[in-house]
């Protein structure tokens, strides 16, 4: 009997044969993560159940990575409280400053493996996807009972197939390919299915690359993203084989054909993810701050596209300009290679890892009718501060074009050759 | 608790995310009471002064998509709201709605059909919501263990009695 990936994993985990779409299972997972906006109420949950030892202390991990440095006594007392449960039970897999990063990142780096079924206090979990896990958000209740007793019941999900061929153009990168995939099929375009990536466009994408398509999974109301473990994925994971994969003729609920070659620069324009067109046809939107982060697009890879448009360059005097690496690691391979020199020369700011004005909590939140191109997922009213302003979405390219110019810019045009 | 609800509608739209239901500043909010004074601020001015214990939200497509927040069913469960029916919901929504007691009810026909400020009753087990008028619009069923859970109030009442079982043994 064929299966997809997602399938195969749920199928290990649940200790079956085999399972289909449609099905509910109970999975034992490998992985659960907690982090210190969702961790705190896990951990209020167990206290009132009165037993709060995790079942496997080694499969727990806790990052803090939405508001640190704390920024308020509210915050500094919510990371006190995963800082001393983390000690209470000597879990390993703690990360505190100094080890920090966005937590997505931080288990890429750390701790997924291909076949794995993941769970985190976070939706954008389905990141880890992208290393061929079975990779999904949870709320902190529902973790709670996954650190009691390691399982959690799954609906297995319809697989919808999103098949890219071809090769993208210069200054084109993977967020300009989950942008414009979420504005063909919009906001509930994957609702409940696991969205699975392949083709030769995805075989030709690096890791980094990958996490970024499968990290937007959710914003189309996918339960995971999800990409066949290859050499890259093994390379990247230090695994030596990796079995679980979607077998060729595997049941799909649809197949959506992308071409790589069509796709130019793209945008989400405010307030839905969905309302995506290309750079060049937007206008140029003023930019009173550019963000370059996230768990979408803090990555080498990332940092690296941007810093080559800017070297040499100066910020917009107009435009506020805030870099934030998603891990230690990221930072300090940044650092050695120059990016980091190159963001604070042209006239930007670089912060220490952790999730940034994103959500609208920390480091660069927007005042009444600002607006702030971004490389991260989410574009909904008020998501980075007040609800008069508002947020698109772009590649770290087109961000750092607009970083340059003080309005949304097609990057194309800096691209040497 | 009665997951049965009876209460007044409240109609919004498509796609209400989970930033809309609560602001992400509110986040590092951990008493539910606190969150509920802000539950869709930006939508309806005071919505919370405003509704009354057990009104219902009848929305359209994607209910509570965006994060994967619990703080939002528990805002709008502390401001009164007795259900959600929608169209569709985002799985995380739904299953958060659902563990911290809140049903959240899937209707294909609800937000077409429904007006603002009717007052509805709806039947989890029956399967319908029922009009004063008695007309009855159908809804989407749950598996059983999901009605226990919404019958203990939630997930953490759920794990309290299975963890005393447990301990029975």
């Amino acid at each position: 009997m064929v299966m997809t990936i997602s399938e195969k994993v749920l199928a290990r985990a649940s200790g079956r044969e085999r399972v289909e779409a449609g099905e509910y299972v109970v999975g034992k997972i490998d992985l659960a993560m907690i982090h210190d906006l969702t961790g705190p109420l896990t951990l209020n949950v167990l206290k009132e159940v009165g037993y709060d030892k995790p079942w496997d202390p080694d499969r727990v991990a806790i990052i803090l990575d939405h508001q640190v440095p704390a920024n308020s006594t509210v915050t500094a007392a919510l990371q006190k409280q995963l800082r001393d449960y983390a000690r209470k039970y000597g879990l390993k897999n703690y990360h505190d400053l100094g080890r920090q990063g966005v937590c997505h990142q931080i288990l890429a780096e750390s701790y997924v493996k291909p076949g794995m079924l993941v769970v985190g206090a976070d939706s954008h979990t389905c990141s880890l996807g992208a290393l061929g896990a079975f990779a999904t958000g949870i709320g902190s209740t529902e973790m709670a009972a996954v650190f009691l007793t390691g399982e959690l019941w799954f609906r297995v999900p319809e697989s919808i197939k999103f098949d890219l061929k071809g090769r993208l153009g210069k200054g084109v990168s993977a967020k300009d390919v989950i942008l414009n995939i979420i504005g063909r099929v919009g906001v509930d375009g994957a609702l409940y299915c696991a969205a699975e990536f392949t083709g030769e466009g995805v075989e030709r994408l690096s890791v980094d690359g990958r996490l970024t398509v499968c990290n937007m999974a959710i914003e189309m109301g996918g339960k995971t993203g999800i990409i066949n473990p290859d050499r890259r994925t093994l390379e990247y994971t230090g695994v030596k084989s990796a079995p679980l994969r979607s077998d060729p003729d595997a049941n799909y609920l649809k197949v959506v054909e992308v071409d790589l070659d069509e796709i130019e620069p793209q945008v989400a324009m405010p307030h839905s993810v969905d309302n995506v067109k290309p750079v060049s046809d937007a206008g140029g939107v003023r930019a009173d701050q550019v963000f370059i982060g996230s768990c979408t697009n803090g990555r080498l890879e990332d940092l690296k596209a941007a810093a080559g448009i800017l070297e040499g360059k100066k910020v917009n005097p107009n435009t506020r300009l805030i870099v934030i690496p998603a891990s230690q690691k990221i930072y300090l391979e940044a650092e050695r290679r120059g990016y980091i020199k190159t963001f604070v020369e042209a006239g930007g700011v670089v912060c220490n890892p952790n999730c940034g004005p994103c959500l609208g909590g920390h480091m660069g939140i927007l005042a009444d009718d600002e607006t702030c191109v971004s490389t991260s997922n989410r574009n909904f009213m008020g998501r980075m501060g007040s609800t008069s302003s508002k947020v698109y979405l772009v590649s770290p390219e087109t961000a750092a074009a607009t970083a340059i110019e003080g309005r949304l810019a097609d990057p194309r045009k800096y691209m040497g050759g | 608790m009665d997951v049965n609800g009876r209460g007044k509608v409240w109609l919004f739209g498509d796609d209400i995310d989970t930033d809309v239901i609560l602001p992400g500043k509110y986040l590092v909010l951990t008493d539910p009471n606190e969150m509920a004074k802000h539950a869709l601020e930006g939508l309806v001015e005071g919505f919370s002064k405003k509704i009354a214990k057990g009104d219902i939200i009848v929305a359209g497509k994607n209910f509570g998509c965006g994060s994967s927040r619990e703080h939002a069913p528990l805002a709008l469960k502390y401001a009164g709201v007795g259900a959600v029916v929608a169209r569709s919901f985002s799985r995380i929504f739904f299953r958060n709605a659902i563990n911290i007691g809140l049903p959240a009810v899937i209707s294909e026909d609800a937000r077409d059909v429904l007006r603002e400020g009717e007052v509805i009753s709806i039947d989890l087990k029956g399967g319908y919501i029922q009009r004063r008028n008695g007309e009855k619009l159908p809804v989407g069923g749950y598996p059983q263990f999901l009605l226990e859970i919404l019958n203990d109030g939630g997930l953490l009442q759920n794990l309290k009695k299975r963890v005393k079982k447990e301990k029975r043994k």
